[in-house]
């Protein structure tokens, strides 16, 4: 129980910042770059081990965000989709749930849809990189979990995201 | 009045044991603020003389008041401002209509309540046609006190058809779940109140997502979507009893968006276990399910039953974006029905299936349109936008209800169907939203 509670926290803590995946979304360069060291520092040293989650800076960032009516993974989140298919691999019993989430245009049974459809999105992704589909599960909140409430792009782009969210590490 | 039927973790029991400590008893619902807002022109003029009250304890209920708010918000009717009536008739022998004449009035209602013992009291009403001195309608009912407010919008739809030649739909009951609290500290509640907001009673309450209300043919149940498990349940309660059923509950995917078949044995619901959202046929009795839509990728989703329970109408987006489709309530061929507009979701059926009303989204701001298939599919919108939502027709598709944001706060609005009187219903401190508008009452 305890466990679960500090895995939620976690997450909640990435969601609550969504510093790190925004900051990328606005920077996809710098961000790339240095993630792409520190998997590769993670390569020459093996393989991610318990406790990664917290400190590892790509395992860290949790949440992908998508495009207005869109499902594709943006180039800028394939880092992010490797280093987290990776943890998969090398730690098999660990488990993920995808939440599919939506803007608030729109009705609320069609946007369960398009949550589901960005959840599988990523799961697709993390199959192809290595993670296997008995470690994933989707689930859709659709337009019910907004983490911002104003009408307005900037906000609807922090709502249409994906959250990658531990329930076993 | 929650009676979940399915194991709880002690936790979770818990938690709802809680809820329950808090709330005991039928759980009275934080009223709406209500206002009406816009007027019509050619709105037919009616006074509506209070009552005249004959002996017995003061009345917590102005009927007269309920009644014009009633005709005021139909769009079809324009009650005299309560200041200007200026004489008090209770029945016919008294009505000096060239007063009324002189006022441009074209019908009069004048009524009594008197002690009728027991608890109860008796209302008598008349209404009468001001320029033909005709009697047209008088009626006596007898009910409790605490019930003045439903004898009043059951007199305001007799007075409706008489009129109109339509009936009336002011005595019957909605739906919709408010959502009060930020974040994880959200309380969601489906909520059952009369037609005019008035009178909220809670059904059900839980610290996740409640959505999708939909009214079962004989008022007496209603399916909706709970979170509550983790994951998007369609479950059916009583709202006599309180007792309820969990009818689609697959661990993998949506199970979501219910809604009862005319006859009332049926659900049509979206299930995605098969791997994309499709709508199946849920028998109730049984639980035997009957897969419609099939294939593709696509969303398929919001499915509504035709009057005549032979065929469904449902949002799918195999063309790319939503729109809308009609299939044979017994599977084939679905038929795509909406063409003009970007974004056509959630179809509502109007009782004669001659209107279909929808949220339509062009660019970045989605209203409530209305189909008219008489009229060859041509759309007239009934809302502002800019993020309306979910739109469902009163019995005698007179009006609508539909769900808005106000700042960021959401709020519902009921709007005559030729989109030019409206009504706000408010939650204070909290959003109101996915309305759903019941079927008749049976007296």
């Amino acid at each position: 129980m305890n466990k679960t509670v500090r895995v939620a926290l976690v997450a909640l803590l990435c969601v609550g910042a969504a510093a790190c995946a925004k900051k990328q979304a606005v920077q996809p360069q710098q961000p790339a770059q240095e993630q792409t060291t520190q998997t590769q520092s993670n390569e020459t040293t093996g393989k991610y081990k318990l406790g990664d989650l917290d400190t590892d800076a790509c395992l860290r960032q949790r949440v992908v965000y998508f495009d207005f009516d869109k499902t594709e993974i943006k180039p800028e989140f394939q880092q992010i989709m490797a280093c987290h298919a990776k943890y998969l691999q090398d730690r098999p019993t660990s488990q993920v749930r995808l939440e599919g989430n939506t803007d608030e245009r729109g009705t609320r049974e069609y946007n369960l849809g398009l949550g589901e459809r960005r959840g599988k999105a990523v799961s697709d992704a993390l199959q192809a990189a290595g993670g296997s589909a008995s470690q994933l599960n989707v689930i859709s909140y659709g337009k019910e979990k907004p983490v911002c409430r104003e009408h307005n792009e900037d906000c609807w782009g922090k709502n249409r995201r994906v959250e990658i969210v531990y329930t076993a590490q | 009045m929650i009676k979940p039927m399915r194991k709880l973790s002690p936790s979770f029991a818990f938690v709802l044991l809680a809820i329950a400590a808090l709330f005991a008893g039928p759980l009275a619902a934080q009223s709406l603020n209500i206002d009406i807002v816009g007027g019509v022109k050619t709105a037919t003029p009616i006074v509506v003389v209070p009552f005249a009250q004959q002996g017995g304890a003061p009345l917590t209920t102005d009927i007269a008041d309920v009644m014009r708010n009633d005709f005021n918000r139909s769009g079809k009717f324009r009650s005299l401002d309560k200041p200007s009536i200026v004489e008090f008739p209770s029945q016919g022998a008294d009505i000096k209509f060239a007063t009324w004449r002189l006022l441009k009035q074209d019908y009069i209602t004048v009524g009594r309540v008197s002690d009728a013992g027991g608890g109860m009291l008796k209302v008598d009403f008349e209404l009468w046609d001001v320029n033909k001195q005709q009697s047209l309608l008088a009626q006596s009912f007898t009910a409790p006190a605490g019930d003045l407010r439903g004898v009043a919008h059951q007199i305001a739809d007799m007075v409706y058809q008489k009129i109109t030649g339509v009936r009336g739909a002011f005595w019957t009951r909605i739906a919709y779940i408010t959502a009060v609290g930020l974040g994880n500290n959200t309380t969601y509640s489906l909520i059952v109140a009369d037609s005019d907001g008035f009178n909220p009673q809670v059904v059900a309450r839980s610290k996740e997502s409640l959505l999708s209300p939909a009214w079962s043919p004989d008022g007496k149940k209603i399916a909706y979507v709970s979170f509550e498990s983790g994951n998007s349940h369609i479950y059916v309660q009583d709202l006599t009893t309180g007792a309820r059923q969990l009818i689609e509950g697959h661990s993998k995917g949506i199970n979501s968006a219910p809604s009862f078949s005319p006859d009332g044995s049926k659900l049509a619901v979206s299930l995605s276990f098969v791997g994309n959202p499709q709508i199946f046929v849920t028998d109730l009795s049984g639980h035997s399910e009957t897969q419609l839509t099939r294939g593709g990728l696509s969303i398929n989703t919001e499915p509504v039953w035709a009057p005549d329970g032979q065929s469904i109408y449902f949002t799918s987006d195999r063309s790319g974006k939503p729109q809308i489709y009609q299939v044979s309530a017994g599977g084939g061929d679905a038929q795509r029905i909406s063409f003009q507009g970007q974004y056509n979701a959630k179809p509502s059926i109007s009782y004669d299936s001659k209107q279909i009303a929808m949220v339509q989204g062009n660019g970045n701001v989605y209203r409530i349109a209305i189909m008219d298939r008489s009229l060859g599919g041509q759309v007239r919108f009934v809302s502002q936008g800019p993020i309306d939502d979910s739109a469902s027709f009163a019995p005698n598709a007179s009006m609508l209800l539909y769900a808005a944001t106000d700042g960021s706060r959401g709020v519902l609005y009921s709007v005559s169907s030729d989109g030019l009187v409206r009504q706000r219903l408010a939650l204070a401190g909290g959003n109101v939203q996915e309305p759903a508008w019941g079927p008749y009452r049976e007296h």
